[in-house]
């Protein structure tokens, strides 16, 4: 459910961290029916271009907070809201150039009650 | 007294979802079709609740909705996640702590009632009973397809409930446990997936043929079936057209219900969940407490038009108020 509604529309953005590193986010909704804690979320996997971003290489910031993928999983104490536009930030070694990109992003959820790990993606063509 | 009519909010998920209703428009939605019952799953309205307790002026917020629209809150829905933790399940006492907790939510709203998660163990159920009783609310075990009332698990439950004692378990039956006929909604978003027309001709005569979901999927393998095709025959397994009756046995635990619909025509009927048939086995079995819409045609249309959840609760409710005229007065 939402699948086509996970990237928000016109959200590409070009991010520099505090690191000094680059790269590119998107803001982006759990497809879920309600929210979900941190540490349920398994993965985020955001393709640009058709280059899969490696996890190390990805953020998940909401609400002035950033983790790692990595970090997430053992974040017990926040979570992302149901409906809840939360930036997704893919870092790359090279600037992204200005114009049309095609983002994927693809988010695996662990969800107590069901006898699977869903994973459910959009892809969308966004201009930076 | 009658059976009621409520609404569950999960039903407007799409319009929340995108912000293009909030919990106002909700709760007056429901008061101007006549459906006085609000059901909510909690992490769902209440932005933070678990992780972050409920604030007092959403709280707030909610109890002067309910007063100026005149609805009754009737059940928060909880999850309990039970894996949050990766690689490990929740300690039996931190589930049922966890559950204390909604039961001081349901509380705070003003709820009478619980939706359990069907998976959950019937012992954490029974461990968190006399916090329940305490709080004056009722758990109630969600019994949903592909589980029923015959089922070993759901039978399980029942003698837990029994050899405990308490009146504060009980079941919440989905009426999507009595799926009739494979919903139209469902064979058009295979068919736009990708399902060669045949292979979903077949897949729906063979719901409606009652043949066993492990047949229908290897009937289909066999007829070239990939992809698609395999999760249309795979929906089989997760849905079933259940005796209706057999709610008979447990009505002194069936406290609400769950009036689970997949799209409902512009003639007020839902052709693949038999709503005349049901209203007739709750008036038989003096049910006279809710039936709350859980409208969940959304994820089956939303990739071909423009979902209007509102429409679509308000016919099945005009459904409901004629079916219980009819029958259940």
């Amino acid at each position: 459910m939402f699948d086509n509604k996970i990237i928000v529309e016109d959200s590409l953005a070009a991010e520099q961290l505090a690191d000094g590193r680059t790269g590119v986010s998107v803001l982006a909704r759990l497809p879920y029916y309600r929210g979900l804690g941190l540490s349920m979320v398994e993965n985020i996997q955001v393709v640009i271009d058709g280059k899969d971003i490696d996890r190390e290489n990805v953020r998940f910031a909401v609400r002035g907070n950033m983790w790692t993928l990595d970090e997430m999983e053992t974040e017990y104490g926040d979570r992302w809201n149901f409906g809840e536009k939360a930036k997704v930030i893919a870092l790359t070694d090279s600037p992204v150039t200005k114009g049309e990109h095609e983002v994927s992003v693809a988010i695996t959820m662990r969800v107590s009650y069901l006898p699977f790990v869903p994973t459910s993606g959009d892809v969308k063509t966004l201009v930076l | 007294m009658s059976i009621k009519r409520g609404v569950s909010l999960y039903s407007f998920q799409h319009e929340t979802f995108l912000g293009k209703m909030n919990l106002e428009d909700c709760i007056r939605t429901c008061a101007e079709i006549g459906a006085f019952g609000i059901e909510v799953i909690g992490e769902q309205s209440f932005w933070g609740y678990p992780e972050q307790p409920a604030k007092t002026s959403d709280i707030e917020h909610w109890h002067a909705l309910m007063e100026k629209y005149g609805t009754t809150p009737v059940s928060h829905d909880f999850m309990l996640d039970y894996k949050r933790y990766k690689g490990r399940l929740m300690p039996f006492d931190e589930q049922v702590a966890s559950i204390r907790r909604d039961i001081d939510f349901a509380r705070q709203l003003g709820a009478p009632f619980l939706r359990a998660l069907v998976s959950i163990d019937p012992e954490v159920l029974v461990a968190a009973a006399p916090y329940a009783e305490e709080a004056g609310v009722k758990l109630l075990l969600e019994v949903h397809a592909p589980l029923h009332f015959d089922h070993p698990w759901i039978l399980r439950h029942a003698e837990a409930y029994d050899k405990c004692g308490s009146d504060a378990l009980g079941f919440l039956p989905d009426m999507g446990m009595f799926l009739d006929k494979f919903p139209q909604v469902w064979k058009a978003r295979f068919i736009r997936n990708g399902v060669p027309q045949k292979i979903a001709d077949y897949v729906e005569k063979a719901y409606e043929d009652r043949v066993l979901s492990e047949y229908v999927i290897q009937n289909v393998r066999e007829m070239g079936g990939t992809g698609p095709a395999i999760a249309m025959a795979e929906s089989l397994r997760h849905n079933a057209a259940y005796e209706p009756k057999r709610m008979l046995a447990h009505m002194n635990r069936i406290h609400n219900i769950h009036g689970k619909f997949y799209e409902m025509t512009d003639d007020l009927v839902e052709p693949s969940i038999p709503y005349e048939d049901i209203i007739k086995v709750l008036s038989e079995g003096g049910y006279n407490g809710y039936i709350c819409s859980e409208y969940e045609g959304n994820r089956w249309v939303e990739d071909a038009q423009e979902v209007d959840s509102v429409t679509q609760v308000s016919r099945q409710q005009k459904m409901l108020d004629t079916l219980i005229s009819q029958y259940a007065k």
